[in-house]
Protein backbone atom coordinates (compact mmCIF):
# COMPACT_ATOMS: atom_id res chain seq x y z
CA UNK A 1 0.00 0.00 0.00
CA UNK A 2 1.40 3.39 -0.95
CA UNK A 3 1.74 6.34 1.39
CA UNK A 4 -1.01 8.23 -0.44
CA UNK A 5 -3.47 5.36 0.05
CA UNK A 6 -2.68 5.38 3.78
CA UNK A 7 -3.32 9.10 4.01
CA UNK A 8 -6.62 8.70 2.14
CA UNK A 9 -7.75 5.96 4.52
CA UNK A 10 -6.84 8.06 7.57
CA UNK A 11 -8.67 11.10 6.19
CA UNK A 12 -11.65 8.95 5.20
CA UNK A 13 -11.99 7.40 8.65
CA UNK A 14 -11.71 10.82 10.30
CA UNK A 15 -14.27 12.34 7.95
CA UNK A 16 -16.78 9.51 8.28
CA UNK A 17 -16.60 9.17 12.05
CA UNK A 18 -16.60 12.88 12.87
CA UNK A 19 -19.68 13.21 10.68
CA UNK A 20 -21.34 10.20 12.27
CA UNK A 21 -20.66 11.72 15.69
CA UNK A 22 -22.20 15.03 14.63
CA UNK A 23 -25.14 13.31 12.94
CA UNK A 24 -25.84 11.35 16.11
CA UNK A 25 -26.96 14.61 17.75
CA UNK A 26 -29.99 14.48 15.44
CA UNK A 27 -30.38 10.68 15.42
CA UNK A 28 -30.39 10.46 19.20
CA UNK A 29 -32.95 13.25 19.68
CA UNK A 30 -35.27 11.89 17.01
CA UNK A 31 -35.07 8.33 18.31
CA UNK A 32 -35.56 9.38 21.94
CA UNK A 33 -38.54 11.47 20.85
CA UNK A 34 -40.01 8.53 18.95
CA UNK A 35 -39.74 6.27 21.98
CA UNK A 36 -41.27 8.92 24.21
CA UNK A 37 -44.21 9.73 21.86
CA UNK A 38 -42.84 13.14 20.88
CA UNK A 39 -41.67 14.59 17.58
CA UNK A 40 -38.21 15.80 18.52
CA UNK A 41 -36.32 18.41 16.47
CA UNK A 42 -38.29 18.72 13.20
CA UNK A 43 -38.21 22.42 12.27
CA UNK A 44 -34.78 23.28 10.83
CA UNK A 45 -34.30 21.84 7.37
CA UNK A 46 -35.60 18.51 6.03
CA UNK A 47 -36.69 16.24 8.92
CA UNK A 48 -35.01 18.68 11.28
CA UNK A 49 -31.56 17.63 10.11
CA UNK A 50 -30.13 21.15 10.34
CA UNK A 51 -30.36 20.95 14.14
CA UNK A 52 -26.83 19.54 13.84
CA UNK A 53 -25.65 22.74 12.15
CA UNK A 54 -27.53 24.96 14.58
CA UNK A 55 -26.11 23.11 17.58
CA UNK A 56 -22.55 23.19 16.28
CA UNK A 57 -22.74 26.88 15.43
CA UNK A 58 -24.12 27.61 18.87
CA UNK A 59 -21.26 25.72 20.52
CA UNK A 60 -18.69 27.57 18.40
CA UNK A 61 -20.03 31.01 19.23
CA UNK A 62 -20.54 30.54 22.96
CA UNK A 63 -18.11 32.25 25.27
CA UNK A 64 -15.21 29.90 25.89
CA UNK A 65 -14.81 30.58 29.58
CA UNK A 66 -12.06 29.29 31.84
CA UNK A 67 -12.97 29.83 35.50
CA UNK A 68 -10.35 31.87 37.39
CA UNK A 69 -10.15 29.22 40.11
CA UNK A 70 -9.41 26.41 37.63
CA UNK A 71 -6.03 24.88 36.85
CA UNK A 72 -5.78 26.48 33.41
CA UNK A 73 -3.61 24.09 31.41
CA UNK A 74 -5.07 20.87 32.75
CA UNK A 75 -8.55 22.35 32.22
CA UNK A 76 -7.73 22.91 28.53
CA UNK A 77 -6.03 19.54 28.12
CA UNK A 78 -8.87 17.38 29.52
CA UNK A 79 -11.48 17.69 26.71
CA UNK A 80 -8.83 17.04 24.06
CA UNK A 81 -7.88 13.71 25.63
CA UNK A 82 -11.30 12.11 25.24
CA UNK A 83 -11.56 12.86 21.51
CA UNK A 84 -7.92 11.98 20.82
CA UNK A 85 -8.05 8.64 22.63
CA UNK A 86 -11.28 7.54 20.91
CA UNK A 87 -10.01 8.57 17.47
CA UNK A 88 -6.78 6.64 18.12
CA UNK A 89 -8.91 3.63 19.05
CA UNK A 90 -10.64 3.82 15.68
CA UNK A 91 -7.27 3.34 13.98
CA UNK A 92 -7.34 -0.44 14.44
CA UNK A 93 -10.93 -1.12 13.35
CA UNK A 94 -11.01 -3.00 10.01
CA UNK A 95 -13.93 -1.62 7.98
CA UNK A 96 -13.48 -3.95 5.02
CA UNK A 97 -10.67 -6.16 3.71
CA UNK A 98 -7.70 -3.78 3.35
CA UNK A 99 -9.49 -0.70 4.70
CA UNK A 100 -7.84 -0.27 8.09
CA UNK A 101 -5.57 2.51 9.31
CA UNK A 102 -3.14 0.34 11.31
CA UNK A 103 -3.23 -3.44 10.98
CA UNK A 104 -1.40 -4.03 14.27
CA UNK A 105 -0.69 -7.55 15.51
CA UNK A 106 -1.66 -6.35 18.99
CA UNK A 107 -4.71 -4.47 17.69
CA UNK A 108 -7.05 -5.55 20.48
CA UNK A 109 -4.54 -4.54 23.16
CA UNK A 110 -4.16 -1.17 21.43
CA UNK A 111 -7.92 -0.65 21.62
CA UNK A 112 -7.92 -1.50 25.34
CA UNK A 113 -4.95 0.82 25.93
CA UNK A 114 -6.69 3.74 24.21
CA UNK A 115 -9.96 3.18 26.04
CA UNK A 116 -8.06 3.08 29.34
CA UNK A 117 -6.42 6.44 28.53
CA UNK A 118 -9.87 7.95 28.00
CA UNK A 119 -10.46 8.00 31.76
CA UNK A 120 -7.96 10.87 32.10
CA UNK A 121 -10.36 13.30 30.43
CA UNK A 122 -12.95 12.77 33.18
CA UNK A 123 -10.47 12.70 36.04
CA UNK A 124 -8.47 15.73 34.94
CA UNK A 125 -11.50 17.70 33.80
CA UNK A 126 -13.20 17.16 37.13
CA UNK A 127 -10.12 17.95 39.16
CA UNK A 128 -9.02 21.01 37.18
CA UNK A 129 -12.49 22.60 37.44
CA UNK A 130 -11.86 23.00 41.18
CA UNK A 131 -15.55 22.56 41.92
CA UNK A 132 -16.89 20.03 44.41
CA UNK A 133 -19.55 18.61 42.08
CA UNK A 134 -17.00 18.21 39.33
CA UNK A 135 -14.61 16.51 41.73
CA UNK A 136 -17.33 14.08 42.88
CA UNK A 137 -18.09 13.29 39.26
CA UNK A 138 -14.42 12.74 38.54
CA UNK A 139 -14.02 10.38 41.52
CA UNK A 140 -17.04 8.37 40.40
CA UNK A 141 -15.84 8.32 36.81
CA UNK A 142 -12.38 7.11 37.76
CA UNK A 143 -13.57 4.19 39.87
CA UNK A 144 -16.30 3.22 37.41
CA UNK A 145 -14.03 3.23 34.40
CA UNK A 146 -11.14 1.44 36.09
CA UNK A 147 -13.49 -1.28 37.34
CA UNK A 148 -15.24 -1.82 34.01
CA UNK A 149 -11.97 -1.79 32.06
CA UNK A 150 -11.10 -5.04 33.80
CA UNK A 151 -14.27 -6.78 32.63
CA UNK A 152 -13.95 -5.31 29.18
CA UNK A 153 -10.47 -6.76 28.77
CA UNK A 154 -11.38 -10.15 30.25
CA UNK A 155 -14.60 -10.51 28.24
CA UNK A 156 -12.59 -10.20 25.02
CA UNK A 157 -10.08 -12.90 25.93
CA UNK A 158 -12.59 -15.60 24.96
CA UNK A 159 -12.64 -14.16 21.44
CA UNK A 160 -8.84 -14.12 21.42
CA UNK A 161 -8.77 -17.78 22.50
CA UNK A 162 -11.12 -18.84 19.69
CA UNK A 163 -9.47 -16.79 16.94
CA UNK A 164 -5.91 -17.30 18.30
CA UNK A 165 -4.97 -13.72 17.48
CA UNK A 166 -5.03 -10.15 18.78
CA UNK A 167 -5.18 -8.86 15.21
CA UNK A 168 -8.68 -7.62 14.37
CA UNK A 169 -8.47 -8.58 10.70
CA UNK A 170 -7.68 -12.16 11.76
CA UNK A 171 -10.52 -12.06 14.29
CA UNK A 172 -13.00 -11.08 11.59
CA UNK A 173 -11.58 -13.72 9.24
CA UNK A 174 -12.02 -16.35 11.99
CA UNK A 175 -15.77 -15.61 11.98
CA UNK A 176 -16.16 -16.70 8.34
CA UNK A 177 -18.16 -19.79 9.35
CA UNK A 178 -19.78 -18.68 12.57
CA UNK A 179 -20.01 -15.28 14.28
CA UNK A 180 -18.55 -15.18 17.77
CA UNK A 181 -21.93 -14.10 19.19
CA UNK A 182 -22.92 -17.77 18.89
CA UNK A 183 -19.89 -19.14 20.73
CA UNK A 184 -19.29 -16.20 23.09
CA UNK A 185 -22.72 -14.88 24.13
CA UNK A 186 -21.62 -14.18 27.70
CA UNK A 187 -18.52 -12.36 26.45
CA UNK A 188 -20.70 -10.22 24.19
CA UNK A 189 -23.14 -9.22 26.94
CA UNK A 190 -20.36 -8.31 29.36
CA UNK A 191 -18.42 -6.42 26.67
CA UNK A 192 -21.52 -4.42 25.82
CA UNK A 193 -22.26 -3.57 29.46
CA UNK A 194 -18.62 -2.62 30.01
CA UNK A 195 -18.76 -0.53 26.83
CA UNK A 196 -21.77 1.36 28.21
CA UNK A 197 -19.85 2.02 31.42
CA UNK A 198 -16.66 3.03 29.57
CA UNK A 199 -18.48 5.59 27.45
CA UNK A 200 -20.40 6.61 30.61
CA UNK A 201 -23.68 6.63 28.72
CA UNK A 202 -27.03 6.29 30.39
CA UNK A 203 -27.90 4.17 32.37
CA UNK A 204 -24.27 4.36 33.56
CA UNK A 205 -23.78 8.12 33.29
CA UNK A 206 -23.00 8.30 36.99
CA UNK A 207 -20.00 10.69 36.62
CA UNK A 208 -22.35 13.37 35.27
CA UNK A 209 -25.67 12.35 36.88
CA UNK A 210 -27.43 15.67 36.37
CA UNK A 211 -30.01 15.14 39.10
CA UNK A 212 -27.29 14.81 41.74
CA UNK A 213 -24.15 16.54 40.44
CA UNK A 214 -25.44 19.30 38.10
CA UNK A 215 -23.37 18.01 35.18
CA UNK A 216 -20.62 16.21 37.06
CA UNK A 217 -17.12 16.47 35.69
CA UNK A 218 -18.02 18.98 32.96
CA UNK A 219 -20.09 21.41 35.05
CA UNK A 220 -17.59 24.24 34.52
CA UNK A 221 -17.07 23.70 30.79
CA UNK A 222 -18.66 25.84 28.12
CA UNK A 223 -18.38 26.52 24.41
CA UNK A 224 -16.32 24.18 22.27
CA UNK A 225 -14.56 22.63 25.28
CA UNK A 226 -17.92 21.25 26.37
CA UNK A 227 -18.48 20.39 22.71
CA UNK A 228 -15.39 18.17 22.82
CA UNK A 229 -16.82 16.13 25.70
CA UNK A 230 -20.11 16.00 23.81
CA UNK A 231 -18.59 14.82 20.53
CA UNK A 232 -16.21 12.50 22.41
CA UNK A 233 -19.20 10.71 23.91
CA UNK A 234 -20.77 10.14 20.49
CA UNK A 235 -17.44 9.04 19.06
CA UNK A 236 -17.13 6.63 21.99
CA UNK A 237 -20.54 5.14 21.16
CA UNK A 238 -19.51 4.71 17.53
CA UNK A 239 -16.21 3.10 18.56
CA UNK A 240 -17.82 0.63 20.96
CA UNK A 241 -20.50 -0.24 18.37
CA UNK A 242 -17.85 -0.73 15.68
CA UNK A 243 -15.80 -2.93 18.02
CA UNK A 244 -18.87 -4.99 19.00
CA UNK A 245 -19.57 -5.61 15.32
CA UNK A 246 -15.94 -6.49 14.60
CA UNK A 247 -15.52 -8.82 17.55
CA UNK A 248 -18.87 -10.59 17.81
CA UNK A 249 -20.93 -9.93 14.67
CA UNK A 250 -18.52 -10.77 11.88
CA UNK A 251 -17.33 -7.25 11.00
CA UNK A 252 -17.64 -6.72 7.27
CA UNK A 253 -18.87 -10.28 6.59
CA UNK A 254 -22.33 -10.61 5.06
CA UNK A 255 -24.18 -11.83 1.95
CA UNK A 256 -22.53 -10.66 -1.26
CA UNK A 257 -25.31 -8.41 -2.60
CA UNK A 258 -23.96 -5.47 -0.59
CA UNK A 259 -20.29 -4.39 -0.40
CA UNK A 260 -18.45 -5.25 2.87
CA UNK A 261 -18.20 -1.61 4.04
CA UNK A 262 -21.97 -1.23 3.80
CA UNK A 263 -22.49 -4.36 5.90
CA UNK A 264 -20.07 -3.03 8.49
CA UNK A 265 -21.82 0.32 8.85
CA UNK A 266 -25.32 -1.22 8.79
CA UNK A 267 -24.42 -3.45 11.73
CA UNK A 268 -22.70 -0.56 13.52
CA UNK A 269 -25.81 1.60 13.24
CA UNK A 270 -27.94 -1.16 14.75
CA UNK A 271 -25.73 -1.08 17.85
CA UNK A 272 -25.72 2.71 17.99
CA UNK A 273 -29.51 2.42 17.99
CA UNK A 274 -29.37 -0.05 20.88
CA UNK A 275 -27.13 2.40 22.82
CA UNK A 276 -29.81 5.07 22.39
CA UNK A 277 -32.60 2.64 23.28
CA UNK A 278 -30.75 1.85 26.52
CA UNK A 279 -30.80 5.54 27.35
CA UNK A 280 -34.48 5.81 26.57
CA UNK A 281 -35.57 2.81 28.58
CA UNK A 282 -33.40 2.26 31.65
CA UNK A 283 -33.13 4.23 34.92
CA UNK A 284 -29.77 5.17 36.38
CA UNK A 285 -28.54 2.77 39.12
CA UNK A 286 -27.11 4.01 42.38
CA UNK A 287 -23.34 4.39 42.45
CA UNK A 288 -22.63 1.54 44.91
CA UNK A 289 -25.05 -0.70 42.99
CA UNK A 290 -23.04 -0.14 39.82
CA UNK A 291 -19.70 -0.99 41.41
CA UNK A 292 -21.12 -3.94 43.38
CA UNK A 293 -22.80 -5.28 40.23
CA UNK A 294 -19.47 -5.12 38.44
CA UNK A 295 -17.25 -6.80 41.00
CA UNK A 296 -19.75 -9.27 42.46
CA UNK A 297 -21.61 -10.41 39.36
CA UNK A 298 -19.71 -9.55 36.18
CA UNK A 299 -16.23 -10.51 37.40
CA UNK A 300 -17.11 -14.09 38.46
CA UNK A 301 -19.22 -14.49 35.32
CA UNK A 302 -16.44 -13.35 33.01
CA UNK A 303 -13.88 -15.59 34.72
CA UNK A 304 -16.26 -18.54 34.41
CA UNK A 305 -16.73 -17.72 30.74
CA UNK A 306 -12.94 -17.77 30.26
CA UNK A 307 -12.62 -21.09 32.09
CA UNK A 308 -15.36 -22.79 30.07
CA UNK A 309 -14.10 -21.37 26.76
CA UNK A 310 -10.57 -22.54 27.54
CA UNK A 311 -11.76 -26.01 28.55
CA UNK A 312 -13.84 -26.44 25.39
CA UNK A 313 -11.03 -25.12 23.18
CA UNK A 314 -8.63 -27.67 24.74
CA UNK A 315 -11.19 -30.48 24.47
CA UNK A 316 -11.81 -29.75 20.79
CA UNK A 317 -8.10 -29.76 20.06
CA UNK A 318 -7.38 -33.12 21.70
CA UNK B 1 13.50 2.56 14.02
CA UNK B 2 16.52 3.73 15.99
CA UNK B 3 15.56 7.40 15.48
CA UNK B 4 12.17 6.63 17.05
CA UNK B 5 13.99 4.93 19.90
CA UNK B 6 16.25 7.92 20.58
CA UNK B 7 13.45 10.47 20.39
CA UNK B 8 11.15 8.52 22.72
CA UNK B 9 13.95 7.84 25.20
CA UNK B 10 14.79 11.54 25.23
CA UNK B 11 11.13 12.38 25.88
CA UNK B 12 11.02 9.78 28.66
CA UNK B 13 14.10 11.25 30.39
CA UNK B 14 12.82 14.81 30.04
CA UNK B 15 9.37 13.85 31.37
CA UNK B 16 10.91 12.03 34.32
CA UNK B 17 13.02 15.06 35.23
CA UNK B 18 9.85 17.15 35.11
CA UNK B 19 8.14 14.64 37.45
CA UNK B 20 10.80 15.26 40.06
CA UNK B 21 10.90 19.03 39.76
CA UNK B 22 7.14 19.83 39.68
CA UNK B 23 5.66 21.23 42.89
CA UNK B 24 2.03 20.38 42.16
CA UNK B 25 1.52 16.61 42.63
CA UNK B 26 -1.07 16.33 39.83
CA UNK B 27 1.23 18.01 37.33
CA UNK B 28 4.03 15.68 38.41
CA UNK B 29 1.75 12.67 37.83
CA UNK B 30 0.79 13.98 34.39
CA UNK B 31 4.46 14.10 33.45
CA UNK B 32 4.77 10.56 34.79
CA UNK B 33 2.02 9.50 32.36
CA UNK B 34 3.95 11.15 29.53
CA UNK B 35 7.05 9.28 30.67
CA UNK B 36 5.21 5.92 30.64
CA UNK B 37 3.83 6.61 27.18
CA UNK B 38 7.33 7.44 25.96
CA UNK B 39 8.63 4.19 27.45
CA UNK B 40 5.84 2.32 25.65
CA UNK B 41 7.03 3.82 22.35
CA UNK B 42 10.57 2.77 23.26
CA UNK B 43 9.37 -0.81 23.74
CA UNK B 44 7.58 -0.63 20.41
CA UNK B 45 10.72 0.53 18.62
CA UNK B 46 12.64 -2.38 20.17
CA UNK B 47 10.14 -4.86 18.70
CA UNK B 48 8.01 -5.60 21.76
CA UNK B 49 4.48 -4.39 20.86
CA UNK B 50 2.86 -6.57 23.53
CA UNK B 51 4.96 -5.06 26.32
CA UNK B 52 4.22 -1.60 24.92
CA UNK B 53 0.47 -2.19 25.01
CA UNK B 54 0.66 -3.58 28.54
CA UNK B 55 2.72 -0.58 29.66
CA UNK B 56 -0.06 1.74 28.50
CA UNK B 57 -2.95 -0.38 29.81
CA UNK B 58 -1.48 -1.20 33.22
CA UNK B 59 0.76 1.73 34.13
CA UNK B 60 -0.56 4.74 32.24
CA UNK B 61 -4.19 3.61 32.16
CA UNK B 62 -4.72 2.12 35.61
CA UNK B 63 -2.00 2.66 38.19
CA UNK B 64 -1.44 6.38 37.60
CA UNK B 65 -5.20 6.92 37.48
CA UNK B 66 -5.37 5.43 40.98
CA UNK B 67 -2.50 7.71 42.08
CA UNK B 68 -4.37 10.74 40.75
CA UNK B 69 -7.53 9.43 42.42
CA UNK B 70 -5.82 9.38 45.81
CA UNK B 71 -4.19 12.79 45.34
CA UNK B 72 -7.57 14.22 44.35
CA UNK B 73 -9.26 12.79 47.41
CA UNK B 74 -6.58 14.18 49.73
CA UNK B 75 -7.12 17.59 48.10
CA UNK B 76 -3.58 18.80 48.67
CA UNK B 77 -3.51 22.55 48.33
CA UNK B 78 -0.98 25.34 48.35
CA UNK B 79 0.74 24.09 51.53
CA UNK B 80 1.88 20.87 49.91
CA UNK B 81 3.26 22.75 46.93
CA UNK B 82 5.21 25.01 49.31
CA UNK B 83 6.42 21.98 51.25
CA UNK B 84 7.61 20.42 47.99
CA UNK B 85 9.41 23.64 47.15
CA UNK B 86 11.19 23.47 50.49
CA UNK B 87 12.31 19.92 49.77
CA UNK B 88 13.91 20.80 46.45
CA UNK B 89 16.83 22.78 47.91
CA UNK B 90 20.31 22.47 46.49
CA UNK B 91 21.56 20.53 49.53
CA UNK B 92 18.92 17.84 49.01
CA UNK B 93 19.40 17.07 45.34
CA UNK B 94 23.14 17.69 45.05
CA UNK B 95 24.26 14.35 46.58
CA UNK B 96 22.02 12.02 44.50
CA UNK B 97 22.81 13.99 41.36
CA UNK B 98 26.58 13.55 41.81
CA UNK B 99 26.11 9.79 42.31
CA UNK B 100 23.90 9.56 39.20
CA UNK B 101 26.44 11.55 37.19
CA UNK B 102 29.10 8.99 38.15
CA UNK B 103 26.81 6.24 36.83
CA UNK B 104 26.21 8.25 33.65
CA UNK B 105 29.96 8.61 33.09
CA UNK B 106 30.38 4.87 33.56
CA UNK B 107 27.57 4.15 31.09
CA UNK B 108 29.15 6.43 28.49
CA UNK B 109 32.45 4.60 28.91
CA UNK B 110 30.70 1.23 28.48
CA UNK B 111 28.83 2.44 25.39
CA UNK B 112 32.07 3.70 23.85
CA UNK B 113 33.65 0.23 23.98
CA UNK B 114 34.17 -1.04 20.43
CA UNK B 115 31.54 -3.78 20.54
CA UNK B 116 28.68 -4.29 18.10
CA UNK B 117 25.66 -2.80 19.84
CA UNK B 118 23.03 -3.21 17.15
CA UNK B 119 19.50 -3.22 18.50
CA UNK B 120 17.63 -6.51 18.21
CA UNK B 121 15.17 -6.05 15.37
CA UNK B 122 13.12 -9.22 15.90
CA UNK B 123 9.50 -8.58 16.81
CA UNK B 124 8.26 -10.56 19.83
CA UNK B 125 4.68 -11.66 19.16
CA UNK B 126 2.01 -11.92 21.88
CA UNK B 127 2.04 -15.71 21.40
CA UNK B 128 5.72 -15.96 22.36
CA UNK B 129 5.22 -13.73 25.40
CA UNK B 130 2.28 -15.84 26.61
CA UNK B 131 4.08 -19.14 26.02
CA UNK B 132 7.12 -18.03 28.02
CA UNK B 133 4.91 -16.58 30.78
CA UNK B 134 2.94 -19.81 31.18
CA UNK B 135 5.89 -22.11 30.45
CA UNK B 136 9.30 -20.92 31.57
CA UNK B 137 8.14 -18.35 34.13
CA UNK B 138 5.05 -20.11 35.48
CA UNK B 139 6.39 -20.10 39.07
CA UNK B 140 6.98 -16.35 38.98
CA UNK B 141 3.47 -15.79 37.60
CA UNK B 142 1.93 -17.88 40.35
CA UNK B 143 3.99 -16.15 43.05
CA UNK B 144 2.81 -12.77 41.77
CA UNK B 145 -0.72 -14.17 41.97
CA UNK B 146 -0.17 -15.01 45.65
CA UNK B 147 1.20 -11.54 46.31
CA UNK B 148 -1.79 -9.83 44.68
CA UNK B 149 -4.17 -12.11 46.59
CA UNK B 150 -2.59 -10.93 49.86
CA UNK B 151 -3.32 -7.36 48.87
CA UNK B 152 -6.94 -8.19 48.04
CA UNK B 153 -7.46 -10.04 51.34
CA UNK B 154 -5.96 -7.09 53.24
CA UNK B 155 -8.17 -4.59 51.44
CA UNK B 156 -11.26 -6.73 52.02
CA UNK B 157 -10.41 -6.96 55.73
CA UNK B 158 -10.00 -3.20 56.07
CA UNK B 159 -13.14 -2.47 54.10
CA UNK B 160 -15.35 -4.98 55.91
CA UNK B 161 -16.36 -3.03 59.01
CA UNK B 162 -20.08 -2.48 59.25
CA UNK B 163 -21.63 0.97 59.21
CA UNK B 164 -22.94 1.94 62.65
CA UNK B 165 -24.71 5.26 62.01
CA UNK B 166 -27.44 4.47 59.55
CA UNK B 167 -29.64 6.87 57.66
CA UNK B 168 -33.12 7.06 59.21
CA UNK B 169 -34.57 5.43 56.11
CA UNK B 170 -32.35 2.39 56.60
CA UNK B 171 -33.16 2.31 60.33
CA UNK B 172 -36.83 1.92 59.43
CA UNK B 173 -36.17 -0.72 56.77
CA UNK B 174 -33.04 -2.53 58.02
CA UNK B 175 -33.24 -5.35 55.47
CA UNK B 176 -32.54 -2.90 52.64
CA UNK B 177 -28.98 -2.39 53.78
Amino acid sequence: MTVMQHIWIVLGVLFVFLNIAAGLIWVERRLLAMWQDRLGPNRAGPLGLFIVLADTLKLFFKEDWIPPFADKWVFILAPAIVVASVLMGLAIVPFAPGIVVADLNVGLMFFLAMSSLGVYSIVLGGWASNNKYSLLGALRGASQMIAYEVFMGLSLMGVVMLSKSFNLTDIVAAQENMWFIVTQPVGFVIFFIAGLAETHRLPFDIPEAESELIAGFHSEYSGMKFGMFFIGEYLGISLISAMTVTLFFGGWLGPAFLPPVVWFFLKTFVFIGIFILMRASLPRPRYDQLIGYGWKLLLPLVLLNLLVTGAIALWLRS
Amino acid sequence: MSLVFYISSFVAILATIMVITRHDPIHALLYLVASFLAIAVTFLSLGAPFAAALEVIVYAGAIIVLFIFVVMMLNLGKETANQEKGWLRLRVWLGPSILVLVLLAEMIVVLLQPQPTAMPAAVVTPREVSLSLYGEYIIAVELVGFLLMTGIVGAAHIGKHKKKNLHRYLQTYPNLN
